[in-house]
């Protein structure tokens, strides 16, 4: 028995020592605050040990590993909130009336079809003091030059950028592309010349970017595995400038845990405002445990579409008549019910967010349009020759090939896997022979970017101000390689690729504007480049323990409540200055 | 001893080349393109924009290196003791990565494995002398050894945890603390510490406790202990052997448990969202990050070595034959 006496000891000492390294570690981002500054102010900040309940909101499902840049150039894997809540954008966009509102801008427009002058308000200021001025907007427009910083496409459109004086830039534009410039602004964040102008030009995606100068309503404060900590900048130039006052002096952003661990903490008041897709939250919002936008079916705003990408290349997939019928064969009120239990709703035929609806062309998606209709999906089978042929219960390709397609969705989502069980069924019912499959996500990535697969789901086209985004993500040309932002189904140019070039050069009250649109929802139906499924949601559940007047439909604030990367400037923002304290 | 210690350097210097040559290789034959993957991520509109960027990561990653060249850099950069920057968490430094990580998994690892070890050991030699403890821990460690640990976290977060509200259900402090040098942060780190040590502990627990009990009885009917019961040898002496006896099997196990330390527990991470190297190793596969991948299995390997090494070596001390062994003489 002794050996056991002389181990414990040794034990305790190895407990001791990791738990004091542990808590070294953990301390370690205290002593990265910024000391510079004055009166101590800073130095009382970092003897807050606590933060108070009811001056803190905690927040969650935006970020999925540690944090590890505050970087806004390369606009992905950043911090929760680093645009948004420390950088800011010329412009906020309201998705309700698809209006782009002044945000470090003051005013706006195009003074000749080339010309656009911008007009920045007056007294803005970096959280360092220093002055953001027309020269901050002036560099961040020309760090487009740079052939690796993501806007470097803006400069086949863009002739120049000017400062004429400290609060005003004129652009002038070699081929004026009104959509994706509305787009610029309020999506790219104003970068400060007399921090980033430092960096190394191979640098600029590469900087992690700590200690963090931003212009917006909350500073860096700490960070660690599992968290990132804002505090708020009372020097905001934003209270009186656009009248925000944000009513928490904290916000805690938790890096995303298990759904179960997400609702528990949801649930416990733990977190006040979940984006995370919670399976099954339906029935705690029906108990009025938790919050969301819709007190029922959807319960959340549309974010996204969900598409089903036939692989064009293939047969019969390369038959627009092949491709309508597998849309008319989708019940896609069975996956609504069956995989969401009512958390999401159907996307329209046109696969537009609802976001959108004021865009409809209403005699096109009547003509075109489709619903699901087993009968209508067999006779378009029919009339385009397919037939069974062999009688296996399964359509042959006119020529008489047997077809057999395989449906794939990455493993683990089980959202998806459910849905694409229920196309597979669908699909086999109407005489297609469809099976799903999962395999991992990163081969899914793989097979989905060199085009090797037959079906697949995809959501990337994303809310945004102009349904420019969701053509360019459905007719883009040309096919490359690797195609990555669009055109899964690599299909050929059928003379939608100029409407959508025309469109983006188009401004939204221009009479062609609503034409345009009309023709390219035509040729979306009739080409079904991609069938339109469901609208996925913008998942937002909101326990009001400690904090009130959450955006609802109707209520007092209906901004878009998201803390995903680009949607702080969509709503997020909003979200949180409308809040007030319970009770 | 000298002959015996270089020997077994060379044996360890051997493993440690061939697994770091396999953790340099493993990654790069799964499915995916990492960079390809950050920029699909990314969300960037414009086809145009993707060339320049994937040109731009490739030689950040040095992917646009010939594979024997990349082999080579790697050594080079591992040597100087840099583990490169990590693709999933871009641009963190996968040292800077795993650091944060790691004194989470120990502290939650060691004491685990360790005292779960120590009382399972004890509870076992207990047991297999007294009759009416056999009567019950042997059934009580029967059911934890074959408890899906996955269940019984769940049922430890859901009991003690939601319902109970004694324990934190998330998190390596509380969310709403700033980590500080003072006691309350620090009785809160073990707060939130506790439930996924206990299910650790819990669970590895019947396992050693059933192997010592058979163990010591396997012993106490050998020959040398009746033996010594035959001389009239006090059965306090016969037990203290047999409990020598069947403790070198059981530091046999130990070692092997403590290789795994710091591969971390993802299922612990996971269902008490406790932040740890396990979970990191997960994101790491899903996301195809070679560096933090290689990062993280080179802390494994390490680890098992290094556990093993040290179980070399208190072998030595506690089994008398391996030192007559060393010395030359015929056991």
């Amino acid at each position: 028995m002794s050996l056991h006496r002389r181990r414990w000891p040794l034990v305790a000492a190895a407990t001791t020592a990791a738990l004091i390294a542990l808590a070294a570690c953990s301390a370690d981002p205290i002593d990265q605050e910024p000391t510079d500054d004055v009166e101590g102010l800073d130095e009382a900040a970092a003897l807050v040990s606590e933060y108070p309940r009811e001056e803190t909101i905690f927040t969650s499902g935006s970020q999925w590993g540690p944090p590890s840049s505050w970087n806004p150039i390369p606009q992905s894997g950043e911090a929760t909130g680093v645009r948004g809540l420390l950088y800011e954008p010329l412009f906020s966009f309201d998705p309700a009336t698809l209006e782009l509102e002044p945000w470090l801008a003051e005013s706006g427009e195009w003074t000749d079809a080339d010309t656009y002058v911008l007009k920045l308000r007056e007294g803005l200021t970096w959280q360092d003091g220093e002055a953001l001025d027309a020269q901050d907007v002036v560099f961040t427009v020309e760090l487009g030059k740079v052939p690796d910083v993501r806007w470097s496409n803006m400069w086949t459109w863009l002739a120049s950028a000017t400062a004429t004086d400290a609060t005003t830039v004129t652009f002038e534009f070699s081929d004026p592309r009104y959509q994706e410039w509305d787009n610029f602004l309020y999506t790219n964040s104003v970068l400060p010349q007399h921090v980033m102008s430092t960096w190394a030009a191979t640098d600029y995606n590469s900087n992690a970017n700590e200690d963090p100068v931003g212009s917006g309503a909350f500073t860096y404060s700490t960070h660690g595995q599992d968290r990132m900590v804002w505090e708020r900048n009372d020097d905001w130039w934003g209270k009186d400038a656009l009248g925000l006052e944000f009513p928490m002096r904290y916000i805690v952003d938790i890096v995303n845990p298990s759904n179960e661990v997400a609702l528990g903490l949801l649930l416990q008041g733990g977190l006040d405002l979940s984006n995370n897709f919670l399976p099954g939250i339906q029935t705690l919002v029906e108990n009025d445990q938790v919050q969301t936008f819709y007190p029922e079916a959807p319960f959340m705003l549309s974010a996204n579409t969900a598409v089903l990408v036939p692989n064009t290349l293939r047969a019969p997939m390369d038959d627009a008549e092949f491709r309508r019928a597998m849309a008319f064969a989708i019940d896609v009120d069975k996956i609504v019910a069956n995989a969401y239990g009512g958390l999401v709703q159907k996307a329209n035929p046109t696969g537009l967010l609802p976001a959108y609806e004021s865009l409809y062309d209403d005699g096109v998606i009547s003509e075109h349009g489709f619903e699901y209709d087993a009968d209508e999906a067999a006779s378009i089978l029919a009339d385009a020759g397919y037939a069974d042929t062999d009688g296996d219960g399964f359509v042959e390709t006119p020529a008489g090939e047997p077809i057999e397609l395989e449906l794939i969705v990455p493993a683990g989502w089980t959202d998806w896997m459910e849905a694409s069980r229920v196309i597979a069924e669908d699909l086999q019912a109407a005489g297609i022979n469809v099976t799903a499959d999962f395999p991992d996500s990163g081969a899914v990535d793989d097979a989905r970017s060199s085009g090797d697969f037959d079906l697949l789901i995809n959501n990337w086209a994303g809310l945004s101000n102009t349904p420019w985004t969701y053509y360019n993500y459905l007719f883009h040309q040309p096919v490359r390689d690797l195609q990555l932002v669009g055109n899964f189904g690599r299909a050929a140019d059928a003379g939608a690729w100029t409407l959508v070039e025309q469109l983006s050069r188009t401004a939204s009250d221009s009479p062609e504007y609503a034409q345009i649109m009309g023709q390219l929802q035509e040729l979306s139906l009739t080409q079904m480049p991609m069938v339109p499924l469901w609208y996925n949601g913008l998942w937002a559940q909101y326990n009001t323990s400690t904090w009130e007047n959450w955006p609802t439909d109707g209520g007092d604030s209906q901004a878009y409540p998201s803390t995903w990367g680009g949607f702080w400037q969509m709503g997020g923002l909003r979200t949180l200055a409308a809040l007030q304290p319970a009770g | 001893m000298r002959t015996y210690l270089a020997r077994k350097a060379t044996i360890y210097a051997l493993t440690f080349f061939v697994a770091v040559t396999l953790n340099w290789l493993i990654p790069r034959l799964m499915p995916g393109d990492p960079v390809q993957r950050m920029i699909s991520r990314a969300g960037v509109q414009h086809p145009e924009s993707i060339g320049p960027l994937v040109e731009y990561y490739e030689n950040i990653f040095g992917l646009d290196l010939p594979v024997w060249q990349q082999y080579l850099n790697y050594w080079g950069s591992l040597l100087s003791g840099d583990l490169g920057v990590s693709i999933w968490l871009f641009p963190s430094p996968v040292e800077d990565v795993i650091a944060r990580a790691v004194p989470f998994t120990l502290a939650l690892m060691l004491p685990a494995i360790l005292l779960s070890w120590v009382a399972g050991n004890w509870m076992g030699a207990l047991a297999a002398r007294r009759k009416w403890l056999d009567n019950t821990v042997l059934p009580a460690s029967y059911l934890l050894t074959a408890t899906p640990y996955m269940w019984l976290a769940i049922l430890l977060v859901w009991g003690l945890g939601v319902v109970a509200g004694w324990f934190p259900v998330a998190g390596g402090y509380d969310f709403g603390l700033r980590p500080t040098m003072t006691w309350s942060f620090f009785l809160d780190l073990l707060h939130h510490w506790f439930l996924p040590f206990l299910s650790l502990f819990l669970v590895s627990l019947g396992g050693w406790a059933i192997g010592m009990r058979n163990l010591i009885i396997y012993e106490l009917e050998s020959d040398y202990a009746n033996y010594l019961s035959a001389l009239g040898a006090p059965q306090r002496l016969i037990r203290r052997y047999a409990f020598r006896n069947g403790l070198l099997p059981q530091i046999t196990g130990l070692a092997l448990q403590l290789g795994t330390v710091i591969g971390g527990a993802l299922v612990t991470e996971v269902v008490f969202a406790y932040p740890g190297l396990g979970y990191l190793i997960l994101q790491a596969v899903q996301n195809a990050d070679y560096f933090l991948l290689q990062g993280a299995l080179l802390f494994v390997v390490v680890g098992v070595l290094v556990a093993n090494f040290v179980i070399d070596l208190v072998y030595v001390v506690v089994d008398p034959r391996t030192r007559t062994g060393l010395q030359g003489a015929t056991a």
